[in-house]
């Protein structure tokens, strides 16, 4: 039920975005996100853009646990 | 020679949060760090479908324990509510305009899925938006929306309800039965669930934050991780808890951090709290639970089905034997129950944990050994 998917912003028209999930379009209300635009990922829930995700931390996350991986094999 | 891993997106933000290196490291680690005995609840449906979808409960050392907690809309939903749908539906010319898992869930006579079969105009939609479409195109007919879900979805309600008022539409009705997660997970623990911490919903937390978790750690000794429902976010979410947990630091943290913030979503809650406000609401299995729902605020009292449409509904009653309700508050688990995947499977469902795709119950089911 509160299942939300990344999807890419293809295009931003005032409160509705085109979105796509794996070369699939969808359309994203914008009703309760502001400040997006092309080329953003956000999650898409039940027609609504709820958040946007952050590159950066994805990345940190990321880091965090190749180190794990790396020291893993010590 | 250690071979190196990169990791490659074809579903950028999905796939490299599968990769299996990082799971089988992580479950290295967990069983490295892990000592104490320990029991952690993941509240939302979605994580319990992660959960056993991809085999998270083998990776782990015998000595954590994941439990299924209360949050899946529709298996918490009270019988009350879905009579009420069922009542509404039979009023003629009214449109009921819902999310698809809620038709099938028993009511205590029949389903939405059998008055729909019966010719009552039952449509599901895919956006709370739909509905308010439906009602722009259908002016001379009631269309009423079954409002269910936690933080993540109500948000979406509260718009809908706004983009209705801004377009006059004096035919767009919701039926309420949003709720919060936080008073939910503090009944459960002072009704005695025994649990070392909280693996906590990311898209719910998306919306409101976490500050909403703060004082789990400091009232009531719990450990707090929001977590992403990728196998990697799990297994990484269950080594952060785990060690709070060993070095008896509980705190609120964030693994999802990619997409939530300690503020969480301030557009959606705004939203939220100019359309709804709290009300003690009923919760299956749980009974009332203080200022755990939300319903439709005074100034938007138009748009409430609940304030415009009466019905009778009678007496409700849970499934005779189902203990979805003990399920839903930690207490069993679905192979306690003796009509588990035989008098009730997701084809025939005695009880609302079997009817989701993301009941504890159905989920057990689809993916039994």
């Amino acid at each position: 039920m509160c299942l939300a998917i990344p999807a890419k912003v293809i295009s931003v028209d005032g409160p509705v975005a085109r979105v796509t999930i794996e070369d699939v379009e969808y359309t994203a209300s914008l009703l309760l996100l502001e400040d997006v635009n092309p080329g953003d990922f956000v999650l898409l829930h039940a027609g609504f853009a709820i958040e946007k995700i952050d590159p950066d931390e994805a990345a940190e996350t990321m880091r965090l646990l190749l180190e794990i991986e790396k020291n893993s094999h010590g | 020679m250690r071979k190196t891993v990169t990791v490659d997106a074809r579903m950028k933000y999905i796939d490299e949060y599968r990769n299996k290196d990082l799971i089988l490291a992580a479950s290295d680690e967990l069983k490295r760090i892990s000592k104490k005995e320990i029991t952690l609840m993941e509240v939302c449906g979605g994580h319990t479908m992660a959960i056993h979808r991809f085999g998270i409960t083998a990776l782990l050392p015998p000595n954590i324990r994941l439990l299924s907690g209360p949050g899946c809309p529709v298996c918490v939903s009270s019988q009350h509510f879905i009579d009420t749908a069922i009542a509404y539906s039979k009023i003629p010319g009214v449109i009921i305009a819902t999310y698809g898992d809620l038709i099938r869930v028993p009511g205590s006579e029949t389903s939405l899925e059998k008055e729909k079969a019966k010719g009552r105009d039952i449509r599901i939609i895919y956006s709370v938006l739909d509905a308010v479409g439906m009602a722009r195109n259908n002016k001379e007919k009631p269309v009423i929306f079954l409002g269910i879900g936690f933080e993540t979805t109500a948000p979406a309600t509260a718009a809908a309800i706004i983009k209705a008022k801004s377009e006059e539409l004096d035919n767009f009705f919701v039926l309420s039965a949003h709720k919060v997660m936080p008073p939910v997970m503090k009944a459960l623990v002072e009704e005695g669930v025994k649990i070392n911490g909280f693996i906590a919903p990311g898209h719910v937390s998306a919306i409101t934050g976490t500050t909403i978790y703060d004082d789990l750690p400091s009232v009531y000794n719990l450990g707090v991780v929001v977590s992403g429902f990728e196998p990697v976010d799990m297994m990484q979410a269950i080594l952060m808890l785990t060690r709070q947990v060993e070095s008896g630091n509980p705190k609120v943290e964030i693994q999802y951090k990619r997409a939530v913030q300690r503020n969480g979503n301030k557009t959606a809650q705004r939203l939220m709290n100019e359309v709804f406000e709290p009300k003690d609401d009923t919760w299956r299995g749980l009974g009332v639970i203080p200022v755990s729902g939300l319903k439709i605020k005074e100034n938007f009292s138009i748009f409430d089905a609940g304030k415009y449409f009466k019905v009778e509904v009678p007496e409700s009653s849970e499934p005779k034997g189902c203990i979805c309700g003990m399920i839903l508050r930690g207490m069993k688990t679905p192979v306690d129950c003796s009509m588990f995947a035989n008098q009730c499977t997701p084809a025939e469902p005695v009880g609302a944990c079997m009817v989701s795709g993301e009941g504890t119950c159905a989920t057990y089911y689809r993916y039994r050994s």
